[in-house]
């Protein structure tokens, strides 16, 4: 567990409350996967395999990279994260209880009557969740309107979104797209969390999106591409972001849905499915 | 009542007034700011507008995050394209996390005329009045709406008001006392309540001299606010005139006229009357000519009271 006196306060220097090291990246990476798959099987409901495939991303962000002080969720300073994908909810509440939001004791309320973890993320029920989501295309037009205000307000805090490659098929993600870049905001950096999949199967074969790199590039937007499950490229992608000025940054993350259950990995019937009681055993047991 | 004046231009100029006031005023539009009047505030305060270009939707998602960050954020339309074209963002973004953020659409109704039904927001007050945490406002005049927007932004949370495109008469002077959610009563009366909104109060008083002369005594109300709604005025004006004639410019479903019957059937059943736009869209013409052909004049205000007082 994190210790609690690295938390910053608003009088310090920015810096991230844990700055954990690769190994312990590592082992918090599977520690949040087990909280996923056990979330998601006592719920009865949920979205395991999205929540898998962005989790790498979200830790890496929450654990090392963003500016945060999980005992001020309000500090006017803070990198703020937007989960737009927001069927991604149990990923982002795993990574909120390990950086001591709430207690990790609340994950297993997930979706429960008057629970705070709402089966979407919705920010008027849960502790550091800065944007509710579920109809999908909405988040990176508000963490447009975040950074705006930075910029209004002369504060240097950073924008993180997070999207689905799906997600790209939603037209008010190019309207937000073609904006950033118009607005000229390298305070906002996206990650797309490319599993290649969405709801009824692989995203070629649904609605084609390539070349999305491409696609970014040509609406203004500096592009990394990187693998999204290893943590040196995903920090490296994301500390190369914060130099690019005079425009936005999309680092398209190539992720595998599911990742981290062998039976889960590229298996379309777990996007929206939740394990059986014998499933989500086999799954721990691959995560421990 | 000869003098005339244009909502959307007392909005502009309100916009000015609040931006000196207040720094953390910010102004949003998508490309329609010279007709909106958002323009006015943009000349002076160029950093605090962003124009969204044809992106109604990003420009609610955009209003939603500078509101989340302590902004009170004006976002301005045509009524058409500020309440059909992106519910799905103001349900998600705004309404649900009750963000401060205010939707002023101008252009609203069929009175905008010439440009046709694609044009003619008749469906915008029934969305929003859909929406739990939304404040619908809908002035009568531009004093009015000086009053209404300067009450938004004194306001925390969602609010939708829709201005016209034509000028208005001019019923107010500048001393009214506006309070969101209490509706003024223009004319006591006791035989029949004219319950209107917007351009429909101007010709409810009208209507209401025409039917002084043939002795009925009209009350009629300025009901411009439709969430929050006035219930005491309506259960009063129920009780003490015993028949409602609603008048406005919108479909008949879902608008003031449903919401007003609502509270008549719960609190204080009494006959009513509807003037409004039945199952039907519209087309091109002069606004006045439309409003005329589909009734919404003082004359069709006059004939629906005669006909619910005779069913007292």
């Amino acid at each position: 567990m994190p210790n609690r006196t690295k938390v910053v306060s608003q009088d310090s220097t920015h810096s991230n409350p844990f700055d954990l090291s690769m190994p312990e990246l590592e082992g918090m990476s599977r520690k949040l996967r087990r909280h996923i798959i056990t979330m998601i099987a006592t719920a009865g409901s949920g979205h395991p395999g999205g929540s898998l495939s962005a989790v790498d991303i979200i830790a890496a962000l929450y654990f090392k990279i963003m500016h945060h002080d999980p005992c001020n969720p309000g500090w006017q300073d803070r990198d703020r994260f937007i989960l737009s994908k927001g069927h991604g909810a149990p990923a982002l509440y795993a990574v909120l209880a390990e950086s001591e939001y709430f207690p990790v004791e609340e994950l297993t309320t997930l979706r429960k009557l008057d629970s705070r973890l709402q089966g979407h993320a919705d920010r008027n029920f849960t502790p550091g969740v800065e944007m509710s989501a579920g109809s999908l295309g909405h988040g990176l037009s508000f963490g447009i309107g975040i950074a705006l205000a930075a910029r209004l307000d002369e504060r240097d805090y950073q924008t993180y979104v997070l999207l689905s490659d799906g997600e790209c098929e939603e037209g008010q993600i190019w309207e937000a797209a073609l904006s950033a870049a118009h607005f000229k905001l390298d305070n906002l950096t996206v990650a797309i969390d490319r599993n290649r999949q969405q709801l009824s199967g692989w995203t070629r074969n649904i609605m084609g999106i390539e070349p999305l790199n491409e696609k970014w590039q040509a609406f203004g937007w500096h592009t990394i591409e990187t693998d999204g499950h290893r943590f040196n490229q995903i920090l490296a992608a994301f500390k190369k972001a914060k130099t690019i000025k005079g425009r936005p940054t999309v680092i398209i993350a190539n992720t595998i849905k599911g990742k981290g259950v062998s039976f889960m990995e590229n298996n379309i019937e777990f996007h929206g499915k939740a394990p059986t009681p014998e499933e989500a055993k086999r799954a721990l047991k691959e995560l421990e | 009542m000869t003098a005339e004046a244009s909502t959307r231009e007392a909005y502009g100029r309100t916009l000015i007034e609040l931006g000196k006031q207040n720094k953390d005023i910010v102004v949003l539009d998508a490309d329609l700011s010279l007709s909106t009047m958002t323009h006015l505030f943009a000349q002076e305060f160029p950093e605090h507008f962003f124009d969204c270009g044809l992106e109604e939707q990003n420009m609610i998602g955009i209003a939603a995050g500078l509101a989340a960050s302590g902004k009170i954020v004006f976002a301005s339309s045509f009524a058409v394209f500020a309440s059909c074209r992106c519910f799905d963002q103001v349900r998600l973004c705004v309404s649900q996390p009750k963000l401060n953020v205010k939707i002023v659409a101008t252009h609203g109704g069929i009175s905008v005329g010439e440009d046709g039904a694609s044009h003619h927001a008749i469906e915008d007050l029934s969305l929003y009045c859909a929406l739990p945490s939304f404040t619908v406002i809908v002035p009568a005049d531009a004093v009015e709406t000086t009053k209404a927007v300067k009450a938004a932004a004194a306001t925390y949370g969602p609010f939708y008001i829709r201005l016209s495109r034509p000028k208005t008469p001019l019923i107010y002077h500048e001393d009214l006392h506006f309070i969101v959610g209490k509706s003024v009563t223009l004319r006591r009366g006791k035989d029949v309540t004219i319950i209107a909104m917007g351009i429909m109060v101007a010709k409810a008083l009208q209507a209401a001299q025409k039917l002084a002369t043939q002795g009925i005594d009209s009350r009629v109300i300025d009901m411009h606010t439709l969430n929050p709604l006035d219930e005491k005025a309506i259960i009063k004006a129920a009780s003490e005139t015993g028949a409602i004639v609603v008048a406005e410019e919108h479909l008949a479903h879902g608008g003031l006229g449903s919401r007003v019957a609502q509270i008549v059937a719960r609190q204080k059943p009494v006959p009513m009357a509807f003037v409004n736009l039945e199952d039907h869209y519209a087309s091109s013409g002069k606004g006045e000519e439309l409003l005329r052909r589909f009734g919404l004049t003082a004359e069709g205000i006059e004939e629906a009271a005669k006909q619910v007082v005779q069913k007292k």
